[in-house]
């Protein structure tokens, strides 16, 4: 167990490096996400004023577009370089990899949203401190499912063909079920008498969507990644 | 093609043929009359949708965890079903539920549930014909994914308020509408099994035809 997050640690710190030395990842990603929210404003402002409770369905499909962009690249840095090559090569545990990789994808995920939150608060008059802790509860548990079903797939599409346009058919279908509980549980707190049961519930049913999309993946990463 | 396929194939065919005969000896049903009769086709068809599906899954993990690269033939064989019955159901449910409830479409779970898995074994399909080598573990890994994910998407999906009758209703139906519905569905079955057989048989094939070409390279 300690080599397993050993190894894990050790990818996060090797993917968070690597960032840190250009911001490549995070820079494009940010600034797509915040065009994004842009579109839907030009789309959704009627005379000066956004339409009610469109808020959050934009930050969800804003955070799915930024994570499939965010997933593409990161995997296509590791693809050019050879180096997913090399670390299935090294002799670690393949689950512990992919531990490694959801990981980082979830610290950049969570840097976007830190962004992207208060971006549509403020653009969309949405109510984002009313209930922080839960806010940041379904956003958390809402990433975590998605970057689970994205890493392995982005992770398995490194080597097909026409991968960029595979990644998003594959993955929208995948997460519907936590777009879904992430969009209402949010839109519960947002709206004018918030509804905290129904938030409850919707942060409850990520998290055991999460467990379940998580411990299926680990179980798939070992046989889809060997040839 | 075996000569159990040319048999069910024929079977198949002789009982779709006489199928809209006795889809019209079937009573009218009180409320909906006529369009009901859509059920005997859009029913059958979601059944085996399903079963699709599920081979699809159980044929994908026996090739994942299993390494049994027959299975594989069979996953795709099932995928293909899978969006074959899928698109007949999904278009049959619409015409249907215009006359029925005055909509072509509600975001019911069984309705979301169906169209979104449609889609997952659309991908599938996208991926074996598009992403080149490896696509067949990766399609392995999506069948499988696919399948654990519609129970959430009917959860997720179900807090809405349903329209859709519950499947409860099969075995309450009266012997007249009850025998041209499971005429119908054995009609569909058998040619579900025959394509299904077909294609793999296919697959195969292409397995054995692809290994000789590399025999023939290293040799």
């Amino acid at each position: 167990m300690r080599q397993f997050l050993r190894v894990a640690w050790l990818v996060v710190q090797k993917d968070l490096r690597v960032e840190s030395r250009s911001f490549e990842v995070v820079s494009t990603t940010l600034f797509f996400s915040v065009t994004v929210v842009l579109i839907f404003a030009f789309g959704l402002v009627r005379e000066g004023r956004p339409a009610d409770d469109v808020a959050a369905a934009i930050l969800w499909i804003a955070l799915a577009f930024s994570g499939t962009l965010a997933l593409g690249r990161t995997f296509e840095r590791e693809r050019q370089a050879e180096t997913l090559r090399a670390l299935l090569m090294a002799p670690a545990d393949r689950p512990a990899l992919y531990v490694g990789k959801l990981a980082g994808m979830l610290v950049l995920l969570v840097l976007i949203e830190a962004v992207l939150v208060p971006l549509i608060g403020l653009l969309f008059q949405a109510p984002i401190l009313r209930y922080p802790w839960s806010l940041a509860g379904l956003l958390l548990a809402g990433t975590v499912g998605f970057s689970a079903v994205g890493t392995l797939f982005a992770a398995m599409l490194v080597r097909a063909r026409s991968r960029d346009v595979l990644l998003p058919i594959l993955l929208y279908p995948m997460t519907v079920p936590v777009m879904i509980m992430g969009v209402r549980g949010t839109a519960a707190l947002f709206q004018a008498t918030p509804d905290e049961p129904l938030a409850r519930f919707c942060l409850a049913f990520l998290v055991f969507i999460d467990v379940v999309f998580v411990t299926l993946a680990l179980w798939t990463f070992e046989p889809v990644m060997t040839d | 093609m075996t000569r159990v396929q040319q048999l069910q194939l024929a079977l198949a065919g002789a009982m779709l043929a006489v199928a809209p005969w006795i889809i019209d000896g079937a009573p009218y049903e009180s409320t909906m009359g006529l369009v009901q009769k859509i059920f005997y086709f859009h029913m059958p068809s979601a059944w085996l949708f399903l079963i699709a599906a599920l081979v699809a899954g159980v044929a994908s993990a026996r090739f994942l965890f299993g390494r049994a690269p027959s299975a594989d033939y069979w996953a795709v064989a099932a995928a293909e079903m899978a969006v074959v019955f899928g698109i007949i159901t999904l278009v049959t449910g619409p015409l249907w539920a215009r006359k029925a409830w005055g909509l072509w479409w509600v975001w019911d779970a069984r309705l979301t549930s169906s169209l979104i898995l449609w889609l997952i074994f659309v991908a599938y399909l996208l991926l074996r014909r598009f992403g080149g080598p490896g696509s067949d573990k990766l399609g392995a890994g999506m069948a499988l994914f696919g399948l654990v994910n519609v129970p959430f998407i009917f959860v997720s999906v179900n807090v809405w308020r349903t329209l859709h009758p519950q499947t409860s209703v099969v075995p309450t139906l009266p012997v007249e509408m009850g025998a041209p519905l499971w005429f119908c569905l054995t009609a569909f079955l058998l040619l579900f099994l025959a394509l299904m057989s077909m294609r793999a048989g296919l697959a195969r094939q292409r397995a054995r035809i692809e290994a000789l070409y590399l025999s023939e390279e290293e040799a």
